[in-house]
């Protein structure tokens, strides 16, 4: 980059406030720890190209917000919120510190704005976000661009390709970090910390100890750098874990779509359009259930039960423009048959199952903005909307796998985002902000642009104690 | 494309995004009708996760803007001439000198050396260096030469891009393409700027690109004027300082030299990354060329009272040849195919208007 040159970072002095990790949460909590007056390091992992962690592949956030107004179109109050979390994670959260995002989030608008955040109208494909969510112009990545110029005009040093290997604990508090930067370990202290370097999805072998080789077919929708190394330092040194390290945030993907960092473009929307099966041949699930935005982060976990995790989602021409484009074009075929030998399937098989499911279709009136009529009958896995014969050639498939956006297991914080530790005692200066700690807050299940709400929020609150501990 | 199709983040940047939704499937021919329409604002190369070092090495803004070449090559009238093109900046200050040497050559050749490094007063003075009928007759056949090449050149483009002829008659779609042009809309990047010369938002450009282009313009109401003086009033240049040919002259001078020296030091700071590197000698011959034509031309006002004026007249009167005879072989074209691909996209945001209303 033509800009930004930086003095290089003094590590030998001792800084207020650490921070790991380089994405939503720690730049919240990195902006907010400097304003309050501390001394800030940030340390991000990732080389200056690819920082941001998750955050850089998100669009927007949910806050409660009591109008609509130039990017909103309509208010959102605790309530509504608070029910949405509630069936969304069926209770498996923590109602305090639940209600407490809820509420701070009140604020994050206009303290996003002020830190260089340009919002926009809801993009097209999302617009039933458009009421409860705000949309970041250009995206995340762009988003993460305006926070990390407004932290380094505040003053905040900032480490790339700086990555936390270890932490020291004396007496109960953080004394230091080594931190492997330009092939050289530095012993980097401070008054407090904040670990926000997100969950463990990156690291394939902590998901095998939860999914067995199951994870080796597991996709990784966001940054390699992941690799939950922080996390696993502070659950070996005691903190107190929380979550379900079998929970994720977990969606269908196009099966062809990178290991890693695929982000956005490699999700498929047209399960409800269709049917799905597995490499059997058969229907496993009812892919009308609810609306795919509501439906479509259970299909990661579906997938995964899957044998092989893989699942084919079969449609035909009259679907085909009824979703938005992926990134991989469909598999066609004129024939049912040849397009399962194209995705590698058995052909009478899926020839039987398509067939019976044509004849299962009630007449109906097609509604995709609605719960609509078009029901199956007498099929022991039922279709309960959207549910039309697949008979119009050419026929598309696509192969699907589990894509894992972030983990839930996590580090176990109190109101003030301060790590608690195995004798339920938080440590006094060690906090914990973003995908780390969404455990505590997101037992399982997801809601769109929720993960933003908690990076964000929690970000401000660890920055905010983290810098009182540091300073007085 | 695909990529961008199925992302959609950089929706709200520009046109391009917009336009691209109408589509599914892209044909080449839609490719360089977005192309164009780009304004090379760059928010989309540094908002999207997919650019280099990511695998899918997504660079969007250079591959629109390789494109862009191929149209200008493409669609270059006559076709032969299209060579030009490729190492622009060597025959843009190639045929540039040539012209000064036309110029000079020729004025020899008519008045004589003396009459080149001699001081006048009073009316008619440019005329007993450059006769009067060797400036208005070349530039009257160079001007219906370019207006016939860019004319070509669009009407190329139009077909090439598999536009509707109906949206170029449409004169509504006009309006709204002059009003986009007028306020370079779709550099604003949806209200907060490019990312140029580096990875922030800035209005900088825009603003010297709205300093060239009102430059431009009021350069060519001034020479407009000026024709108007010498053929229907019977006035002959020079003219005084506060007559309004010269005040319209030296302020569209004063502001290209602003807008184009504020150009060429950004692209001497800007991240290439994103940059088309057979584009540089373009952009950069195209930019040096108006500010010479600028600065000999308010020079020949400053000093066309010493004796400086004759040799100055030839310097800006060749750089003005230089400068007209390669418009329809260098950078100036982008204006012509970005105002054509603004027409259609402004009767495409109306038709779909209509159809959601």
């Amino acid at each position: 980059m033509a800009s930004s040159n930086h003095d290089p970072v003094d590590l030998s002095r001792i800084f207020d406030v650490l921070v790991i990790g380089g994405g939503n949460a720690a730049l919240c909590a990195a902006m907010t720890a400097r304003e309050t007056g501390a001394d800030v390091l940030l340390l991000e992992c990732a080389p200056r190209e690819l920082r941001g962690g998750n955050s850089r592949h998100t669009r927007n956030l949910r806050y409660l917000h009591k109008s609509g107004d130039h990017i909103l179109t309509g208010p959102y109050l605790e309530d509504e919120f608070w029910d949405d979390l509630l069936r969304v994670t069926e209770g498996q959260t923590d109602e305090e510190l639940a209600r407490l995002t809820l509420r701070e989030s009140a604020e994050v608008g206009r303290w996003m704005e002020q830190h260089g955040c340009r919002f926009q109208p809801p993009l097209k494909g999302t617009l039933h976000l458009a009421r409860t969510n705000a949309h970041f112009l250009g995206g995340g990545k762009a988003l993460m661009n305006a926070y990390y110029v407004t932290a380094e005009k505040s003053g905040v040093g900032i480490l790339y390709d700086a990555e936390v290997q270890d932490i020291e604990i004396q007496d109960g508090r953080f004394a230091s970090a080594s931190v492997l930067s330009n092939g050289t370990t530095h012993t980097v202290r401070a008054k407090a910390v904040v670990a926000a370097s997100g969950g463990f999805q990156a690291n394939i072998s902590w998901l095998k100890d939860a999914w067995g080789d199951a994870a080796d077919n597991f996709i990784i929708r966001g940054s390699p750098y992941d690799t939950g190394k922080v996390l696993r330092v502070l659950l070996d040194l005691g903190a107190k874990p929380v979550g379900d390290p079998r929970q994720c945030h977990a969606v269908a993907l196009d099966a062809r779509a990178p290991k890693f960092d695929g982000g956005i473009v490699t999700r498929l929307d047209c399960v409800p359009l269709g049917i799905a099966v597995n490499n059997q041949g058969v229907r496993f699930y009812d892919e009308g259930e609810e609306f795919w935005p509501k439906r479509y982060a259970i299909w990661g976990r579906l997938i995964a039960h899957q044998p092989d995790q893989i699942a084919y989602a079969i449609i035909d021409s009259k679907s085909i423009d009824l979703f938005m484009p992926s990134v991989f074009p469909p598999i066609e075929a004129d024939s049912i048959g040849e397009l399962a030998e194209k995705l590698t399937l058995d052909p009478s098989t899926v020839e039987k199952t398509v067939t019976a499911f044509n004849r299962s279709v009630k007449p109906g009136t097609f509604d995709l903005s609605a719960l609509d009529d078009c029901v199956t009958e007498g099929l022991d896995i039922p279709k309960s909307h959207w549910a039309r014969p697949i008979d119009k050639p050419p026929f598309y498939g696509y192969p699907l796998r589990p894509g894992i956006t972030f983990t839930y297991l996590g580090l176990s914080v109190n109101h003030r985002a301060q790590v608690i530790m195995q004798d339920g005692e938080p440590v006094p200066n060690i906090f914990a902000a973003g995908e780390i700690m969404a455990g505590n807050i997101l037992g399982r299940g997801y809601l769109a642009g929720f993960g933003m709400t908690i990076g964000t929020v929690w970000g401000r609150i660890a920055g905010k104690e983290a810098a009182h501990v540091a300073i007085g | 494309m695909a990529i961008c199709n199925a992302c959609r983040y950089c929706e709200g940047f520009c046109a391009v995004f917009p336009a691209m939704e109408r589509r599914r499937t892209f044909t080449d021919a839609d490719l360089k009708y977005l192309a164009n329409l780009c304004h090379n604002c760059r928010d989309c190369y540094y908002a999207c996760q997919y650019a280099p070092p990511h695998e899918f090495d997504l660079n969007f803004p250079k591959i629109l803007g390789a494109l862009r070449q191929e149209t200008y090559r493409e669609s270059a009238w006559p076709a032969s001439f299209a060579g030009l093109f490729a190492r622009n900046g060597f025959w843009v200050s190639l045929i540039t000198v040539l012209c000064v040497l036309a110029v000079l050559f020729f004025t020899f050749l008519l008045k004589g050396p003396s009459a080149v490094f001699a001081s006048y007063h009073g009316e008619n003075a440019f005329y007993r260096v450059i006769p009067y009928l060797m400036i208005v007759l070349p530039f009257s056949a160079l001007g219906i030469y370019i207006l016939t090449s860019l004319f070509k050149g669009v009407m190329r483009f139009w077909r090439e891009t598999d536009a509707q002829m109906e949206d170029l008659l449409d004169l509504n779609a006009h309006i709204r393409a002059v009003w986009d042009v007028m306020r370079l809309k779709y550099l604003d990047g949806g209200g907060y700027g490019c990312n140029y010369p580096d990875d922030r938002f800035s209005m900088i450009r825009r603003w010297f690109h709205h300093f060239v282009f009102y430059g431009f313009t009021l350069c060519l109401a001034s020479t407009t004027l000026a024709a108007v003086y010498h053929h229907i009033f019977h006035w002959n240049a020079p003219y005084p300082f506060f007559s309004w040919p010269v005040v319209l002259g030296t302020c569209g001078g004063v502001a290209l030299i602003a807008g184009a020296g504020g150009l060429l030091y950004l692209k001497t700071q800007m991240d290439a990354a994103p940059a088309v590197p057979r584009a540089f000698s373009m952009d950069i011959s195209f930019i040096i060329l108006l500010l010479l034509t600028s600065i000999t031309g308010l020079l020949l006002l400053l000093l066309r009272e010493t004796s400086a004026m004759g040799i100055l007249l030839v310097l800006h009167v060749g750089i003005v040849f230089g400068l007209f005879i390669t418009l329809p072989y260098g950078k100036f074209v982008h204006a012509v195919y970005r105002y054509a691909a603004l027409v259609r996209n402004a009767a495409e945001q109306m038709r779909e208007d209509r159809l959601n209303r």
